[in-house]
């Protein structure tokens, strides 16, 4: 038997105070239904003696303290789930917004879920190719890890990301996958692209959607991605599929929080997050991996924006320091129209050495990824060098360097949306790139390996010597292409930020 | 006094629950919370009400639901079985966990930390009638093949020994029996418990005076750690704090390892529980896990439990610490454990200090650290026991005025300063050797079975720091009119220092022979580098020109040394032979 109580007493915010309840438990949804008949969800975030304090994910307006009841529905905020969720799409919070059927649950989970132990824990060393050639060679994503892409306003996030579900989603025979996508606060437009693009590729069908676009409730956000991993874990450790969760943008998700925060008046942490926003951000990130004795897999690509492209901004620092590395987005690079502008130098995966090597990409991957970020770094020292004193004061062997920061560019890192490069190319890319270096410049590779795939490469390069100036007229133009598709893009989206 | 002092739940906010009716209980105490028998610490008392911090997630737990008081401070279960176990915060053996209720944590599960039904064999080392105290040692149990505990009076416990006996003894079973002055009888076993907020008792503290090997270049030549010293790793992320803490765990020269993921991430604790034991000590040839407890309480457990689980890794160190043995505890990362903190603060309501976190925080910080020392033990026989900590701190945007850090920096002895700059260069380990510092490094030089060895070595290490120093003013000279205006005397300078970082303190922890260098090998390959230096300078001032010297062959094996095998070091002594030979040449073939 459920009570109903009309004895709200505060609204401030997004929060709500009902007094003189029985039986409240932290935690429990509140189902509140306003004068007009509609209505709205609650969750109860402190209870004191008979007070309790509830949350309202979709915003207080309109309630008001005399007619509106509430009433404790003596459970925790649960996701029902059957096989049937894939190719269905949800709002934040977990209700079908499509036209399609109510799901008729096989399973009901605590979209909180329950850590996992570290010790069922089965470490990720399956190697994802993702067909881009700056994450499969330098930064390789393993099965079960949790990469997040440090982004920022007008940068190309959304293509990366799609890109990545595309490619990455070729699986050898008998495996199973889906796309679990959560929105928090982008606009229609960026999601509909990530739909528009699946639809095309087909992996719509395998697809499950969470969407709290940004004009949807802020404080649904905070429930949002915990509804996309209750279904991706289910997905991955009932169904074994192999899931890759889009998180697209944890910064809204952050500022949500936020607002409840100060709601609160909890004493606030930097730039007014609350104290323990580590803590709840680790609660969503570390929902990733992969468990002993269970063929799927939970792979996590959580998408943020860096608030004037500052990494020690608390939000990407907080997350930075809970997921395995992070691709960052350069923007300097995307000006210069190459793309995807992945900056490779603070970019990392850091369970990339578990996830290469023999058997799993390449014997000389690891060598090859040292040596091609030790000449990239010395490269770009140089071109900054270059910029205060002027290209004439360098070094013969300085210039060398630079000349392959700029080759590395514009053809490794450079590539299209729709190139989908095999991790072979990537490493023979590579190669070549590094052979106009003399052996003894090579420190970082193996002698042996040098020996083993070196002389090819050199051959290579001689050949081509008289061929490489039309391959390098033509790449200018392809580049010139795609900045001019990019400029466009940014353009509609600083739009879409002025909306705001 | 021993009936359970019952309560009752008046709030629940998060991990902080407030309870009425606990007139009597004690602060600190450990107290089971609600229905489902949460465990939970009181950390303030206000007449009959009591805060209480909740070690397990508190959701659908609400008013009215019973406390009851336990009447005991949170302790960890001491004895055999400890070794090769991993934990969490509170000491419930993870594997155990994983057995009964599967891949995820449940909650209310109550484990105990060692095995209640496996036997040892314990051999006394007392015969009856021996009249003991606090301490000292009454037998052994050998737990692993690198580990034999030794088994000790308990704490403020004393008496006469009798009915020992040797045998194949579960923890709990009576070993001997302990009667004290007023004739009662106490049964000893395995197994003891101690509170983990405190620190175990020593008979006195000496100074650390012995360098604690890691095999890692840049912190055994440079800055080195000491037995019973500590040490700490600030950095921002992705600079490799967690690798520089693998990497002592595996190669550290000590005793016993206690490694504590605090708030740190699962997949790590994983990687470590997959590689230890497939790795060998390179001291004894044993699997590293024979020596190893790990602690892991990863980010997303519960935030209170993370608060205690540095404290329970370190008692845990205490106790192989009294045993006479050499320990090194990892802490990764303290800051996890200081937010643990500001979050219990913040939740009981608490004056915040800065940046939000308790005024109490500074204290807490060096009270942890300050448990690490070279002790002489309590008890008979005499032994010295030490404790090293080392802790990871995490600052927010790697900026070191954060009070985490500064609060460190005012009780720990070496800084291993990380940098995000050279992680971008994948120089690793990032350790900044410009503003990184040790107060040990006095004692490098008695390391070396050798005197004369020692000697040399710290007129290399000083000659090479200097260098480095020297590197870092010509870097900013050539930034401002370029290489060409140097001499070339200073562009050796430069090239040698280069020398130094790329084939000297950038170390591969992922190569099967670079991951560890002994001592003695790093002399040798320091010694090579700086020999190179010598012949160098000798041929300018000959007149040689600087390009010919850099474009030397013999480069490449100096560059190639850190990949020579321990067994083969007089390879390495080689080197300074073919550079002599090839500097020579240089200088009689005449220049063309």
């Amino acid at each position: 038997m459920l009570k109903e109580y009309q004895t709200i007493s505060e609204i401030a915010g997004p929060l709500m105070l009902v007094e003189k309840v029985d039986g409240a438990k932290y935690g429990h949804i509140v189902e509140i239904e306003l004068r007009d008949g509609s209505k709205r969800n609650g969750q109860i975030l402190q209870v004191e003696n008979d007070k309790a304090l509830v949350q309202v994910f979709e915003g207080t307006s309109g309630i008001d303290v005399k007619e509106t009841t509430a009433r404790f529905l003596g459970k925790p905020l649960e996701f029902g789930l059957s096989p049937d969720i894939l190719g269905r799409v949800f709002s934040g919070l977990g209700i079908p917004k499509d036209d399609g059927p109510q799901i008729i649950p096989d399973k009901k989970l605590n979209i909180n879920g329950n850590p996992i132990n570290p010790f069922a824990r089965d470490y990720p060393n399956e190697f994802i190719q993702t067909g881009i050639s700056t994450i499969d060679g330098l930064n390789p994503i393993v099965r079960g890890q949790k990469l997040p892409i440090f982004s920022g306003a007008g940068l190309p996030h959304d293509n990366i990301t799609a890109q990545i579900a595309r490619q990455s989603t070729i699986l050898a025979e008998g495996e199973d996958f889906a796309v679990v996508f959560a929105a928090m606060g982008i606009t229609f437009e960026a999601a509909q692209f990530f739909i528009d693009d699946l639809t095309e590729s087909g992996a719509i069908e395998r697809a499950v959607m969470f969407l709290n676009l940004a004009n949807d409730p802020a404080i649904e956000r905070i429930a949002t991605p915990r509804f996309a991993l209750t279904a991706a874990e289910y997905l991955a450790f009932e169904l074994d599929m192999h899931v890759l969760v889009i998180l697209n943008d944890m910064t809204n998700y952050c500022e949500a929080l936020r607002e409840i925060s100060a709601a609160r008046k909890e004493v606030p942490g930097r730039r007014g997050y609350p104290g323990y926003l580590y803590t709840d951000l680790a609660t969503v990130y570390e929902r990733a991996g992969r468990i002993k004795g269970k063929t799927g897999s939970i792979t996590m690509l959580p998408v943020l924006t860096m608030p004037e492209d500052d990494k020690t901004h608390p939000v990407p620092d907080l997350t930075g320091y809970i997921t395995e590395g992070q691709i960052i987005l350069s923007r300097s690079l995307h000006r210069k129209g190459i793309a995807p502008p992945v900056d490779c130098l603070p970019s990392l995966s850091r369970l990339k050495d578990k996830g290469i090597g023999e058997g799993k990409t390449r014997e000389d991957h690891a060598d090859l990824y040292n040596q091609l970020y030790a000449a990239y770094a010395r490269g770009k020292e140089v071109q900054e060098l270059a910029t205060i004193m002027g290209e004439a004061a360098l070094s013969n062997e300085d210039k060398k360097y630079m000349k392959f920061a700029d080759d590395f560019e514009a053809r490794y890192v450079s590539q299209d949306y729709f190139e989908n490069r095999t991790i072979e190319t990537t490493l023979d890319l590579g190669w070549e790139l590094l052979s106009m270096f003399e052996n003894i410049e090579l420190k970082r590779i193996d002698p042996e390996l040098l020996e083993k795939y070196m002389p090819k490469f050199r051959k290579k390069q001689a050949e081509k010597t008289s061929k490489s100036k039309e391959e390098t007229d033509r790449e200018t133009e392809k580049t010139q292409e795609a900045a001019v598709k990019t400029t466009e893009q940014s353009q509609s989206k600083n739009a879409d930020e002025g909306d705001k | 006094m021993s009936q359970a002092r019952e309560g009752r739940i008046v709030k629940v906010a998060g991990p902080v629950v407030t309870a009425e009716g606990m007139t009597g209980s004690r602060m600190y105490d450990v107290v089971r919370v609600g229905e489902l028998n949460l465990i939970g610490e009181i950390v303030e008392l206000h007449n009959d009400l009591a805060s209480i911090q909740v070690y397990e997630e508190t959701g659908g737990m609400g008013p009215g639901e019973k406390v009851v008081d336990t009447q005991a401070p949170l302790s960890v279960e001491l004895g055999p079985g400890l070794i090769e176990n991993i934990y969490d915060g509170i000491q419930r053996p993870l594997s155990l966990f994983y057995d009964r209720e599967g891949a995820f944590m449940s909650r209310g599960t109550a484990i105990p930390g060692l095995d209640r039904e496996k036997k040892w064999h314990f051999k006394p080392s007392v015969k009856n009638g021996t009249k003991v105290s606090e301490g000292d040692i009454i037998g052994q149990v050998k737990e692993t093949t690198l580990v034999t505990q030794k088994i000790m009076v308990p704490q403020e416990m004393s008496g006469t020994i009798q009915d020992i006996k040797e045998g194949e003894f579960k923890v709990q079973d009576t070993v001997a029996l302990l009667v004290d002055e007023n004739g009662t009888e106490n049964k000893l076993s395995l197994l003891q418990r101690c509170p983990v907020r405190k620190s175990r008792r020593s008979s006195r503290r000496l100074a650390p005076n012995t360098i604690l090997a890691t095999g890692q270049r840049v912190i055994d030549t440079f800055f080195p750690i000491a037995k019973g010293g500590t040490a700490c790793v600030p950095g921002p992320f992705g600079t490799g704090k967690t690798v520089v803490q693998h990497q002592l765990a595996k190669w550290v020269n000590a005793d016993i390892v206690v490694y504590v993921g605090c708030g740190e991430r699962g997949n790590e604790m994983t990687d470590v529980l997959t590689e230890f034991p497939e790795l060998k000590d390179p001291h004894s040839g044993e699997p590293l896990m024979k020596r190893s407890v790990l602690i892991a309480n990863t980010s997303n457990m519960p935030v209170a439990a993370r608060e205690a689980s540095v404290y329970t890794g370190i008692t845990i160190a205490e106790y192989f610490r009294d045993m006479g043995y050499t320990v090194a505890v990892m802490a990764d990362s303290t800051s996890r454990w200081a937010e643990a903190m500001r979050e219990i603060s913040t939740r009981l309501e608490e004056m915040p200090a800065e940046e939000g976190y308790p005024a109490y925080l500074a204290a807490r910080i060096a009270a942890f650290y300050e448990r690490a020392g070279l002790v002489e033990c309590l008890g008979q026989p005499k032994r010295q026991g030490g404790l090293s900590v080392i802790g990871a701190v995490s600052p927010p945007g790697g900026d070191l005025s954060d009070s985490v850090v500064q609060a460190t920096l005012h009780v720990v002895k070496v800084f291993w300063s990380l940098k995000a700059e050279l992680a971008y260069q994948r120089h690793f380990p990032a350790i900044d050797w410009l503003t990184s510092y040790s107060f040990y490094k006095q004692y490098l030089k008695k390391a070396f079975d050798d005197p004369e060895k020692g000697e040399d070595m710290n007129k290399l290490t000083a000659e090479a720091m200097s260098l480095l120093e020297q590197e870092s003013e010509l870097r900013e000279i050539v930034r401002l009119v370029g290489a060409e205006a140097l001499s070339p005397k200073d562009r050796l300078a430069l090239e040698v220092s280069r020398s130094i970082r790329e084939d000297f303190l950038h170390q591969n922890a992922f190569h099967k022979v670079d991951t560890y260098t002994s001592l003695e090998k790093q002399y040798e390959m320091l010694k090579t580098v700086l020999c190179f230096r010598e012949h160098a300078i000798n041929a300018i001032n000959a007149g040689v020109g600087t390009d010919e010297i850099f474009k030397l062959p013999v480069r490449e094996d100096i560059a190639r040394a850190r990949y020579t095998p321990e067994e083969d070091i007089d390879k390495i002594r080689s080197i300074r032979e073919k550079i002599a030979e090839q500097i020579k040449n240089l200088q009689t073939t005449p220049v063309s």
